[in-house]
């Protein structure tokens, strides 16, 4: 393979196959350590519940059937790995007979929809914001990066709930949660998209506002580094043009920020989940709250594997940008440099 | 030693998180010792507003949310702190023995690290809280901490690959000290700072990670921390009812005690890193 690039790809390819399929064994694993069976513990929980007895069967039958837990492991594990090949999700405890794949797949739009343009923009506009305060300096940077210090510290759920209180409970200026109104079907009429992004707005702010900050602080510190770098003192002593400097530093403290944003990605994640459930978002965050307070384990597992992916992608797509943007970082990684 | 602590106390950050965690942990740790109340028993109506009787007035079950908030700050604090020790331990063990070692032995740690970086971790903690039936706040400290330390691990390699070139490390080496004693005595050392900071990073990302289990549902059980404060609020709808004290008051214990943290560890951050002092 001739083509650093295409070695690269490859490379990286490979761990993130590898990473896939740690994440794989431990969604197989870790709800299997549970003790005792799964599917007799929430068959007696539906008996108490005053299900008929041969409904409660045919249940059992299922779930047995699907987890396969009269098999050895390894057959299970076999399965396992089978049926997420064929999207194959299992069927709900709660919502029986629902399919956990139709679950996801009706509340994936929502959360993609919410969390991506959040991540994006609050990454966009934090590094803009860091980079500006490092370079003005004095009240500006000082005001700038308090206010980040502040934000970013804030978990984006305690923003969510005081959002939720403030505006929409007591001042009734958005609604107080879901992903549209009660009643209306989504559709593609402008007077339903008009209704969504009304209900869009505050969970957005709420993490955007919080990305914001913890992306500019990082930018303005490697903004700092860059300013005091000797390429700077050279540059200046030449006579160069400020903007013209500006923008060499700004190109230079960019690109550690580039594996910020996949980073922001992986640990955005389980705060946004949150964020969900606090505004009823129609999302997979708010189905994975109802799914752990129902012991759905079929959806949780669903859900943890299909946030698992998302990520993955995510920060897949970024490392390869990463690489695409930077040779410098393509050599090291090659261990050519 | 004492220079160090001089130069701290001179920045303004520092001072910051360093009296407002100071204020938080005589909070968590005195309050409890002088109000005799216990954070479950019912003492008065649902949701009755802040009162003479009730600082903080009383949740859905008619608790009493001051007497909560002590205890559950306590509980955060103890969580993320055992996590924190947790995960910088392990990060710098892992870290330090990759960076020293060098070769095959860190091409394989670092391979694991890398792989668990890139695994969400809230994901991990989802399935390991599942899978533990018996989750006190001791064992939740300890399944977050086993889940953070990757990128403790990374910064730690990476800072012991520098340090290893300098060259103490090769007249230490030439005594015939081991590697453990080469790691213990010679490299981690130097790094002291360097590893207090990454421990209060991991503290706050502990209490974070705590809270984040505990809204989804996941938290301690019969304990109150401000995780499961709020997830009270969320499930018992004390959000849309606007029962405000039932939700604000754990909202900002967690904010200040991350803030507290977070400037501590930016406060530090300029004073051993004289880069990022400017003037």
């Amino acid at each position: 393979m001739r083509n650093p690039f295409v070695r690269y790809l490859l490379q990286k390819v490979i761990w993130y196959i590898l990473a896939f399929f740690v994440a794989v064994s431990l969604n197989f694993i870790l709800p299997r350590l549970i003790p005792g069976n799964p599917v007799a513990v929430i068959v007696n929980q539906m008996a108490t519940g005053g299900v008929q007895s041969d409904t409660l069967e045919r249940l059992y039958s299922t779930y047995m059937k699907e987890f396969g837990l009269d098999k050895p492991l390894y057959v299970q594990y076999f399965n396992y790995l089978r049926n997420i090949m064929r999207l194959n999700l299992g069927t709900s405890f709660m919502l029986y007979p629902g399919k956990v794949r139709d679950l996801i797949g009706r509340a994936l739009p929502w959360t993609i929809g919410l969390q991506v343009p959040a991540i994006l923009s609050g990454w966009i506009l934090g590094n803009l914001l860091g980079a500006f305060s490092a370079y003005k300096g004095g009240k500006f940077d000082s005001v700038a990066f308090t206010l980040s210090l502040v934000f970013s510290n804030i978990p984006y759920y305690c923003l969510a709930i005081v959002f939720l209180y403030l505006l929409a409970v007591r001042f009734g200026i958005f609604p107080v949660g879901g992903g549209y109104s009660f009643g209306t079907v989504p559709t593609l009429s402008w007077r339903f998209i008009a209704d969504a992004i009304h209900h869009y707005i505050l969970p957005y702010l709420s993490m955007v506002l919080v990305a914001i900050g913890g992306q500019a602080i990082g930018m303005r510190e490697m903004s700092i580094y860059e300013l005091t770098s000797d390429y700077v003192n050279y540059a200046k002593n030449l006579g160069i043009r400020d903007e013209k400097i500006i923008r060499y530093v700004f190109r230079n403290a960019m690109l550690p920020q580039i594996t910020g944003l996949a980073i922001a990605f992986g640990t955005m994640m389980g705060g946004a989940l949150v964020t969900e459930s606090v505004f009823s978002y129609p999302g997979v965050g708010s189905l994975l709250f109802t799914a752990i307070r129902q012991n759905d384990y079929p959806l949780i597992q669903g859900c943890t594997l299909i946030i698992t992916t998302a990520v993955l992608t995510a920060n897949f797509l970024v490392e390869i940008a990463y690489g695409f943007i930077d040779p410098r970082i393509r050599a090291v990684q090659l261990g050519e440099r | 030693m004492k220079d160090i602590l001089i130069l701290l106390f001179r920045s303004k950050r520092f001072i910051v998180g360093f009296v407002l965690f100071l204020g938080i942990l005589s909070f968590a740790l005195i309050g409890p010792l002088v109000n005799p109340k216990n954070p479950f028993q019912m003492v008065g109506g649902l949701f009755s507003p802040p009162s003479d009787k009730f600082i903080l007035g009383t949740d859905n079950l008619g608790r009493d949310v001051f007497t909560q908030l002590m205890y559950g700050t306590r509980t955060s604090l103890l969580i993320g702190c055992t996590a924190g020790v947790i995960a910088t331990s392990i990060g710098v063990t892992i870290g330090s023995i990759a960076g020293y070692k060098g070769g095959i032995v860190e091409e394989i740690l670092m391979g694991i690290t890398n792989v668990f970086i890139t695994i969400p971790s809230i994901v991990i903690l989802i399935l390991l809280s599942i899978a533990i039936k018996a989750r006190s706040a001791t064992v939740m400290g300890l399944v977050i901490g086993i889940t953070a330390w990757p990128w403790t691990a990374r910064a730690v390699r990476a800072q012991t690959s520098s340090l290893k070139t300098r060259e103490h490390i090769d007249i230490a080496r030439i005594t015939g000290f081991s590697s453990i004693e080469m790691i213990i005595w010679e490299i981690l050392p130097y790094m002291f700072s360097y590893i207090f900071m990454a421990f209060i990073l991991q503290f706050s990302g502990g209490i974070l990670n705590e809270a984040t289990l505990s809204m989804l549902g996941l938290g301690p059980f019969q304990t109150v921390s401000l995780g499961v404060m709020l997830h009270w609020s969320l499930l018992w709808e004390a959000v849309r009812t606007g029962a405000w004290w039932a939700f604000i008051p754990p909202v900002i214990c967690l904010s200040m005690t991350t803030f507290s943290l977070m400037s501590m560890n930016s406060g530090m951050d300029e004073v051993f890193n004289p880069r990022l002092r400017r003037s």
